[in-house]
């Protein structure tokens, strides 16, 4: 196994949430987004992180580049804790994290050329460079990502969506970061440009030997480009597994619950799967279930899921998974 | 297809939809047919731009005003498509119905739901409050609400997104109209969610024998749900045929490109085979066939000649220059 190179411990993040009719004196009660996550990312690896909507996917990815305010726990990059830093040495931290948005066109400043788009973290964080290098340096990105050169005084507004997010590609890629989390970078393409996205930052991440965080809702994505796989329900890791362990013995019955409701491009098999429907929908965030999370739409819950908060257990050397009733499960 | 011999439901013939733009004349629509038996479903797949919607928009009358149809679209034996608005009014739920891709901005936020439900009855079938409540209630039932009482005094903002879907589904439902056109139904919900819609529609078509267009870019929904299925690209049919066919003898270069271009949960392939290049946009269509720019089997013909649709086996059809034979390895 390669190094380690971020160590997430306990990481939480807490909205305080006050209703709407809230005095200014009353206080807010706390939306729990990300509650408790550990898990080590290890160089030139990636670690797909699924779930459904509200369940904090998108929230734990900003909070590893500290986009929002960690409320406990911290995040260690290369031995050092990016929770304690002050803003500007979490600054120039940045250069080594770099983010792709969900939305193509709109992470993209629409008053600003390709070109300029892609320099500005050049220009930010190394004015050193001459204007020369600058260009040579955004051709050489462009053409990796497959951008044609000519494009380079364009405006965002005459690209396809695939090609923005080529774009944002590119502008994440230039400063040669070793961790690129990606918020659900292909969600908003269409089926055959979904797949070029896909299979660019696969050569890119080999090439360049990125780590990258894949977030996604689409799970048959998250298997095609993950190495690892984290799926999270309501702000909690429920599993946490090597691909092949977590895609062909699921342990969790939300896990379990997730992949049976994929939906299979192949007649005869949807024709004759049965589908493990859960039951209701997901609690709101603000008060959530006690004990575990997602006892109110288990199958299998029982009294003891009611009070016990089930911890992340290890199954396999590469698989964890947070159920009370693991081993009784297995067997069926 | 077991249905050949009765008169189908609905007979789409040469739909085409023309829009004026400040740009030009754009043809989101190109020289459609298709035919829809009572109990059957059809699935109509294309990336966005393709013309899906618009069809749908086209047989509800529903375009934008800068819309123009031409061509025909026969239910029950009445071409719709020459209905006055008042006429189109008693088809439209009485006999088809449709439900939108956003359950959140197809339902009124300022009335409640069991409001926007009774409406739908008090004004097509003539019941009273009372009546049309009760019946309400059912229909909640049947889709599987919970608490459908309580629910019908609740405001759309209080439900979840695959509540408000199944609002919706059963707001369509209320007049038992013959088709339901469901436009991209589960696009904006989630797995688990979807999968709950689904197994409802799934469930809706046995029972109540309604026919469904379902529109959707996901090929796993279609082959969950569909007897047949017509790919679109561009705005023309490429491929049509049975759901079988279609997945498993795929003889048009675009739909191999799609089926090969999706990411599978059951399988562990690590590269996934593209289709170059980007949608091409409907105001600049290449000539000849609209695919060539990005068809790996592209040769002279294609350039020049845009294909026309012809009868393949099975009942299938393909518009494609290449004969079937060497494009299927």
């Amino acid at each position: 196994m390669n190094n380690v190179i971020m160590e997430v411990n306990d990481l939480k993040v807490h909205f305080n949430i006050k209703q709407d009719n809230a005095w200014p004196w009353e206080k807010g009660r706390p939306l729990k987004a990300v509650d408790g996550v550990s898990l080590k990312i290890y160089e030139g690896e990636t670690l797909g992180v699924v779930g459904e909507s509200g369940c904090g996917k998108s929230t734990f990815a900003r909070a590893l580049l500290r986009l929002l305010p960690i409320t406990e726990g911290n995040v260690v990059w290369l031995g050092e804790d990016l929770v304690s830093l002050d803003k500007q040495q979490m600054r120039d931290k940045r250069q080594e994290l770099q983010m792709i948005f969900q939305d193509p066109l709109a992470s993209l400043n629409p008053r600003m050329t390709v070109g300029n788009i892609i320099a500005e973290p050049l220009r930010t964080f190394k004015p050193e460079l001459t204007d020369e290098e600058v260009k040579n340096k955004v051709r050489n990105i462009m053409d990796r990502v497959g951008l044609l050169p000519n494009v380079i005084n364009r405006y965002p507004h005459e690209f396809s969506g695939g090609q923005c997010q080529r774009i944002g590609i590119a502008r994440a890629l230039i400063l040669e970061p070793k961790l690129v989390v990606c918020d659900e970078p292909v969600s908003a393409l269409d089926v055959s440009i979904q797949a070029q996205v896909v299979n660019l930052l696969k050569e890119l991440q080999q090439e360049m030997g990125l780590a990258l965080v894949f977030i996604a809702h689409d799970l048959s994505v998250v298997k095609h480009i993950s190495d690892r796989v984290l799926v999270m329900y309501l702000g909690n890791a429920v599993e946490l597994a090597d691909k092949h362990s977590l895609y062909d013995s699921p342990q969790h019955p939300y896990t379990k619950a997730l992949l049976s409701a994929v939906p299979v491009p192949d007649p005869e098999v949807e024709r004759n799967k049965t589908i493990q429907l859960l039951a209701g929908d997901l609690p709101s965030p603000i008060n959530p279930p006690s004990g575990c999370v997602f006892r109110t739409r288990c199958p299998h819950a029982n009294e003891h899921c009611m009070t016990t908060r089930p911890q992340l257990q290890q199954v396999s050397p590469s698989h964890q998974a947070s159920c009370l009733r693991l081993n009784e499960l297995t067997d069926d | 297809m077991s249905t050949l011999n009765q008169t189908p439901l609905l007979d789409v013939k040469d739909l085409r939809v023309n829009f004026k733009t400040p740009d030009g004349f754009v043809t989101a629509v190109n020289d459609l047919n298709f035919t829809l038996s009572q109990g059957e479903t059809l699935g109509i797949v294309g990336e966005s731009g393709s013309g899906k919607s618009q069809t749908a928009f086209a047989l509800m009358g529903l375009l934008a005003k800068n819309g123009v149809i031409e061509g025909q679209a026969n239910f029950e034996g009445q071409n719709i498509l020459t209905f006055s608005e008042d006429q189109l009014n008693h088809v439209r739920s009485e006999k088809i119905s449709m439900i939108f891709q956003d359950p959140m901005t197809s339902l009124n936020p300022y009335m409640k739901v069991g409001a926007q439900l009774m409406e739908v009855l008090i004004l097509h079938k003539g019941m009273t409050k009372k009546e049309a409540f009760e019946a309400s209630v059912k229909m909640l039932d049947a889709v599987k609400m919970p608490e459908a009482r309580k629910r019908m005094n609740m405001y759309p903002h209080e439900f979840s997104g695959g509540m408000r879907q199944r609002v919706m589904i059963a707001m369509s439902l209320l007049c038992q109209p013959k088709l339901l056109i469901a436009d991209e139904p589960t696009t904006a919900l989630d797995v688990t969610v979807q999968a709950q819609i689904l197994t409802l529609l799934n469930e809706l078509k046995s029972d109540f024998n309604t026919s469904i267009i379902m529109i959707t870019h996901d090929l796993g929904v279609v082959a969950g749900l569909c007897d047949k299925v017509l790919v679109m690209y561009a705005g023309r049919t490429m491929e049509y045929g049975s759901t079988d066919d279609v997945f498993y003898r795929p003889t048009h270069p675009y739909t191999q490109g799609l089926l090969s271009a999706i990411p599978r949960l059951d399988s562990n392939d690590s590269e996934l085979t593209t289709i170059p290049g980007n949608p091409p946009n409907l105001l600049h269509l290449p000539s000849g066939c609209p695919f060539q720019e990005r068809c790996v089997h592209a040769s002279d013909p294609c350039f020049t000649e845009a294909p026309i649709l012809t009868e393949h086996d099975n009942n299938s059809q393909r518009a494609c220059h290449k004969s079937a034979k060497e494009l299927v390895a």
